[in-house]
């Protein structure tokens, strides 16, 4: 390779910072073309920030970054190169899409490159049968192991062609036969395409040192730059482990750069944990398949596996967390017992996630651990003390772990474990994300533990030096374990030096046996073809190839997730009868009782004219005063009428009587409507009575007042709220999806796949609103049915022009649910902003209630411009109006107008890189 | 069951509701701001109406009547002739249009009784049926005046005693201030038990418990208390201090009964928290889960409109919710003063369904762990 060629990309004078931390401090370096460059350094040190910045997908701050000749400032820039780079960002399978299937994000990656079917097919076969991933095209990428997800992650990177690939720490987690597989990939590649560039960065020193250069960074600053052979010969180091913490400062060295456990001392033969056979499905998936071990008490045992292999399944099991399906766990001679918890006080457990409450503080952490134990309250201060100044936490006692740095936290969680003095401590790789001097000084801690105090360890790990500071180790794959011994004896059965090559052979021979890895030389050949192809043209302006392929995603996706398809299908029905039947302002068969203390004709004849109504429904007649406030009291009955003694002879005499009526004043709107039916009823009851008493003439008044309710005569409250309700809805429901859509990808990183990729926003946004506006649809008309049939509400206007303009009207509110989106980034926020944002202006402000017309101010200047406002006019006048296509033009044109408008102002707040 | 652990983890849970800013102003403007301005805001029967006017008879008696619509009740009427009343009513610009027809005053002074028209917007429906109402009696005091003394009233010979019990001036903001209350006890031991139980799963820290000698009933009511309590504390201080205090709305009946029963809803309704936080699994998807069972919840529980004038099935379908019966207790104990002797059956009911909702939420809690 020429190392006189311009490189592929200069930083001069990079800065990054995030609020208070400086993530890159004035970073300055050339990346050589046609090489592979390695990023090393430990977690935290700007490593990922520097690869975004370098790929695009994140904003400059303050400094260049020049990547294939241009600067990657300028957006026309990062156009052109774009689609001449691929990312594939930290995490596993961060990028990609986890309820799609790996041939789906194969095909998505490749519509957004612009491929055509033929062309993805034929793409994504050559790569699968390259990576050995065809067997599983059809396995949804979240049940892919570690090794797995990064393979399609590489393949959806490779899928265009790029010339200059950009790794973020691809091979973390993965188990060294995958780990071997992939960067022989990767050398293939890059044989077959000079040309191309590779970064990478990696937590794992032993594959840097393949590398053809290395740039070692610390705390935002470039160590060192140079091949590895330069570095190991500048630091006079054996190894680059060793080599990079030379490079370091001298104040964050560690104690002694090198390790050395006393080895164990045998002559203990109690056991201290046993497995004997231990199997663990999950339906029709092993897990753990017929596992057995011994660990003597006072021992360092270890499990080395990749991620996904059974070491958490079978740590889980000894403790208890899970029954086994066959076999048994032993501690101390006793099966273990989910429900023994005696058992329990005698290990320590610790897991990957570091299980601390990040809102108790240090000491509370320690203190509620102790307390969990039941150790006695007497002896807690002296216990909490004693593992504070053993573990060195002293200075942070009153700081919240979120605080600390990894390196303290992992010790607090080891003090946590440790804190009821457990015979037993159960690690679950407890190292991971940590750099090589706090890991060391965690092995410190570790061995300190083991021969001093006699606890006995077993801890999971996927470090390879790890493994080898274990007395014994067992090597894991696929839920076996293949083989048990010290790393020497087992490095020395496969006639290697190192424990990492004989680990290869027994992962290649157990993957022989049961997994169908195509032939190298099948992968060798299906490779040139792959990459052979010339990279597709320069991405044209505007694509529907890359709008649709959104939307494809946008619909698959949801098509997985249970909660959010409910909530897009049924939710709006719901809540239409919710609402529906529940704000009802009609008030009928309400209970009623009467005090009948005449007992006349006259007097039953007022009591039947109130029980005649279909307002009221008559209960049992009351026997005094005491039953009316008791029947009362309970709520059961709302009205009570009391007709006093003499009524219908005070009434004949035209003497004045009164009937007492007493009414429920609790909830005051139900209490008026009682009171004008029974004013009513009264007043009707008496023309009656006096009509029959003195004729027709009785009652003439100056004027008649001839009311008509027009629309919806009876005055029934469904026609007035159900039309009313299908705008809300159809507001609120695709809105908060649409939010959700965005958000959602904002919090899971996939968005990173919208800053690298030639998509552009219009394709973007309208590629994921088809989808939601297709669904809205549905639901208008699922609503409209419900509308007619289940509410029995007359429909007496035209349902094209209806339909016509719910369609104008779902567009508006799903690109509604964008803009919020925009300014939002996590989904919980998201969906309450959303339903505040729009629940308000549609309920107050949009002449549900009260016409737009009766507002002022703000209220009125909103309500003037909201969709919902016309559409709610839309749909009354739809349902009982008689409206056709005329009367609503100008509704529709209101609304047809907020779509542009809403859909410019997201695009324009919508950012093609992080911040 | 060790209640040690149950005490100590319940402390841990307050611990860290202490430190999550969002989750105590939620409380504290659930519990206070919340409930001041949603029950100001209830409507009252009629406000700011619009009404059109066709004055065909341009008398002396019409100009009045239309001068005689003004606010707070009314917006001013708009003046229009016949063509414009169907147009602006079908645009919903009016609610109410009144046509006064050519010779109305003479007519009347004549005896003839002239009929005069008001359309109304049946569509409208919170003000169609009170402002027909209060137009009718508008006119007629305004005819009356413009006749007066000309013709005799005739006496109504039998009275009417009206008198609205427990809220004898119909005043919504009591109604609309104890109902927010119960609203807000509802949403929050439905959000902040689940909330907390998946900050753990998010963080990894139930698993971590589990391995410790804890067991999934502890951690069950330990969460229950704490968050429980949270909210039994917030409502008590509510009660006293800002609807009794601050808004001087009276209370009925007992308020320590009142929290007694308040204490069976925040279990069924926590149960019901951790077993909804099982079925999420994470925040998004239980503030979306939030939505579709909350509403229901409330809308139909009979606190916001009266029980019967739902439909049949839905009002047996509600029995089951905790909802209705709490709603039951509260308005019988805060509204209408009733003893324990009045309310067991809702007790008894909120005790049967919190139990069976912890039992249910149990057992898919232990599922949820695994």
């Amino acid at each position: 390779m020429t190392g006189d060629r311009a490189p592929v990309a200069t930083v001069r004078k990079l800065t990054l910072r995030y609020g208070d931390i400086t993530a890159l401090d004035d970073v300055t370096l050339d990346i050589p073309a046609g090489r592979m460059v390695g990023l090393i350094g430990p977690d935290g040190v700007g490593k990922s920030s520097l690869l975004s910045l370098l790929a695009g997908a994140r904003v400059i701050q303050d400094g260049d970054v020049h990547v294939l000749g241009g600067d990657m400032r300028d957006a026309g820039h990062r156009r052109q190169a774009g689609p001449r780079i691929a990312y594939m960002p930290q995490g596993l399978g961060k990028n990609l899409y986890p309820t799609l299937s790996v041939q789906e994000n194969l095909d998505f990656f490749g519509s957004l490159f612009g491929h055509d079917k033929a062309e993805r097919a034929r793409r994504s076969d050559d790569l699968l049968g390259a990576t050995g991933m065809l067997p599983f095209r059809d396995r949804p990428a979240a049940k892919l192991s570690g090794g797995m997800k990064q393979k399609l992650g590489l393949c959806c990177a490779l899928i265009h062609d790029p010339d200059f690939l950009i790794l973020d720490e691809p091979t973390t987690g993965v188990d060294p036969l995958a780990r071997r597989q992939f960067w022989d990939l990767i050398a293939r590649i890059s044989a077959e395409r000079p040309q191309m560039s590779v970064i990478t960065a990696t937590a794992y020193m032993e594959e840097a040192a393949d590398f053809d250069w290395l740039v070692a960074m610390n705390a935002g600053r470039v160590l060192a730059a140079d091949t590895p052979g330069a570095l190991l010969a500048q630091t006079r180091a054996k190894t680059l482990d060793d080599a990079f913490i030379a490079l370091l400062p001298e104040e964050d060295r560690g104690e002694d750069a090198t390790l050395v456990i006393p080895p164990y001392q045998g002559g203990n033969d109690e056991i201290a944990i046993e497995a004997e056979g231990l199997t663990r499905r999950f339906g029709d998936f092993t897990a753990v398949d017929n596992v057995s071990f011994r660990i003597r008490r006072g021992e360092i045992f270890g499990f080395l596996g990749s991620n996904g292999c059974g070491k958490t399944v079978t740590m889980k099991m000894l403790t208890g967390l899970l029954e086994p399906s066959e076999g048994h766990a032993k501690l101390f001679g006793h099966e273990v017992d989910a429900s023994n918890i005696a058992v329990r006080r005698r290990v320590g457990f610790m897991s990957q996630s570091f299980s601390l409450y990040s809102e108790l503080t240090v000491l509370q952490n320690l203190e509620l651990h102790a307390r969990l134990f039941s150790m006695e309250e007497a002896a807690i201060p002296a216990r909490v003390q004693a593992m504070i100044d053993r573990f060195g936490l002293g200075d942070v006692t009153h700081s919240l772990p979120d605080d600390l740095p990894l390196g303290i936290r992992q010790r607090l969680s080891l003090a946590v474990a440790m804190i009821h003095g457990p015979e037993i401590l159960i690690l679950d790789e407890p190292t991971s994300g940590v750099d090589p001097v706090a890991r060391n000084g965690f092995w410190r801690s570790l061995a300190e533990l083991s021969r001093n105090d006699g606890v006995t360890i077993f801890v999971s790990t996927h470090f390879m030096n790890e493994a080898e500071w274990c007395d014994r180790i067992s090597l894991m794959h696929a839920g076996h374990v293949m083989v048990t011994g010290t790393a020497k004896e087992i490095a020395a059965s496969k006639g290697h030096d190192t424990l990492e090559a004989a680990f290869i052979e027994y992962l290649e021979e157990a993957i022989g046996e049961d997994e169908a890895t195509p032939a190298p030389e099948a992968a060798a050949q299906a490779l040139p073809e792959a990459v052979a192809d010339a990279a597709p043209g320069a991405p044209s302006g505007f694509s529907l190839r890359r709008l649709l392929s959104y939307s494809q995603l946008e619909a698959l996706q949801l098509r997985r997730d249970p909660i959010r398809l409910a909530m897009a299908l049924i939710g709006s029905l719901l809540l239409m009868i919710v609402i529906g039947f529940g704000i009802n302002m009609d008030v009928e068969d309400l209970s009623f009782a009467a005090l009948d203390r005449d007992q006349t004709t006259a007097s039953r004849d007022y009591i039947e004219n109130i029980a005649g109504s279909r307002y009221f429904i008559e209960k049992p007649p009351l026997t005094g005063y005491d039953d009316l406030d008791a029947q009362m009291r309970a709520g059961r009955i709302s009205l009570a009428i009391e007709i006093p003694p003499g009524f219908a002879s005070d009434i004949a005499r035209g003497r004045d009587v009164a009937v007492g009526a007493w009414y429920d004043g609790a909830a005051p709107q139900r209490a008026n409507t009682v009171q004008g039916y029974v004013q009513g009823m009264h007043a009707d009851w008496i023309q009656r009575h006096m009509r029959e008493a003195f004729g027709a003439a009785a009652l003439a008044g100056d004027f008649q007042l001839i009311t008509r309710y027009r629309y919806n005569p009876d005055v029934v409250s469904i026609i007035a709220i159900v039309p009313a309700v299908i705008p809300i809805l159809l507001l609120v429901i695709p809105a908060m999806l649409t939010t959700l859509s965005v958000a959602r990808e904002r919090e899971l990183g996939s968005i990173i796949n919208f800053y690298v990729t030639p998509v552009t926003r219009v394709e973007f946004l309208i590629g994921k609103q088809l989808p939601y506006i297709a669904i809205g649809m549905l639901n208008f008309f699922l609503m409209f049915v419900m509308a007619r049939i289940l509410f029995g509400v007359p429909f007496s206007g035209s349902l094209t022009a209806f339909t016509l303009a719910a369609l104008v009207y779902v567009t508006a509110t799903t690109a509604l649910g964008f803009l919020v989106s925009v300014f939002i980034a996590s989904q919980v926020a998201a969906l309450f902003a959303t339903a505040l944002l729009t629940l308000i202006p549609a309920v107050s402000y949009s002449g549900l209630i009260d016409p737009v017309a009766s507002l002022a101010g703000f209220g009125r200047v909103i309500g003037t411009i909201y969709p919902t406002t016309w559409f709610i006019t839309v749909a009354r006048g739809a349902f009982s109006k008689s409206f056709g296509l005329a009367e609503m033009i100008q509704p529709m044109l209101a609304m047809g107008l907020a779509v542009p408008v809403i859909l410019v102002t997201a695009m324009l707040f919508l950012k093609k890189q992080a911040r | 069951m060790n209640y040690k652990n149950v005490w100590n983890l319940g402390v841990k849970e307050l611990r860290g509701l202490l430190r999550d800013p969002i989750m105590l102003v939620l409380i504290i403007y659930a519990f206070s701001l919340s409930i001041w301005t949603t029950s100001n805001a209830a409507p009252e029967a009629l406000a700011k109406a619009t009404i059109s006017i066709v004055d065909e008879d341009q008398s002396h008696l019409s100009s009045r009547i239309a001068s005689a619509f003004y606010l707070p009740y009314f917006l001013p009427p708009n003046m229009i002739n016949t063509h414009e009343m169907d147009a602006r009513m079908d645009a919903g610009e009016d609610t109410f249009a009144l046509n006064i027809p050519p010779d109305f005053a003479r007519d009347v002074l004549a005896g003839k009784a002239p009929a005069i028209q008001l359309n109304v917007d049946a569509t409208r429906m919170s003000q169609a049926f009170t402002g027909s109402g209060y137009i009718q009696q508008i006119v007629s005091a305004e005819v009356a005046e413009y006749v007066a003394g000309q013709r005799a009233e005739v006496d109504l010979p039998v009275g009417l005693a009206l008198r609205a019990r427990y809220n004898p001036s119909l005043d919504p903001v009591w109604f609309g201030a104890i109902t927010s209350v119960m609203q807000s006890i509802t949403m929050l031991s439905l959000v902040l038990t689940g909330a907390a139980l998946i900050r753990e799963k998010e963080h990894g820290t139930v698993e971590h418990l589990l391995v410790m000698p804890v067991s999934a009933g502890e951690i069950m009511l330990s969460k229950i208390w704490s968050m429980g309590g949270v909210v039994l504390l917030a409502s008590a201080f509510s009660l006293t201090v800002v609807v009794q205090g601050v808004m001087s709305v009276p209370i009925a009946g007992s308020l320590p009964l009142f929290l007694a029963g308040s204490m069976l809803m925040l279990f069924a309704m926590t149960a019901m928290g951790v077993y909804l936080a099982t079925v999420a699994g994470t925040m998004p998807q239980f503030a979306l889960l939030m939505m579709l069972v909350l509403l229901p919840l409330q809308v139909l529980s009979g606190a916001l409109t009266p029980r019967e004038s739902m439909p049949e099935i839905i009002q047996t379908l509600m029995l089951a919710a905790p909802n209705t019966h709490f709603v039951m207790m509260s308005q019988s104990i805060l509204f209408r003063g009733a003893g324990i002797a009045t309310v067991w059956p809702q007790f008894l009911a909120l005790g049967i369904i919190g139990t069976v909702l912890f039992l249910f939420a149990l057992r898919r809690f232990r599922g949820f762990l695994r």
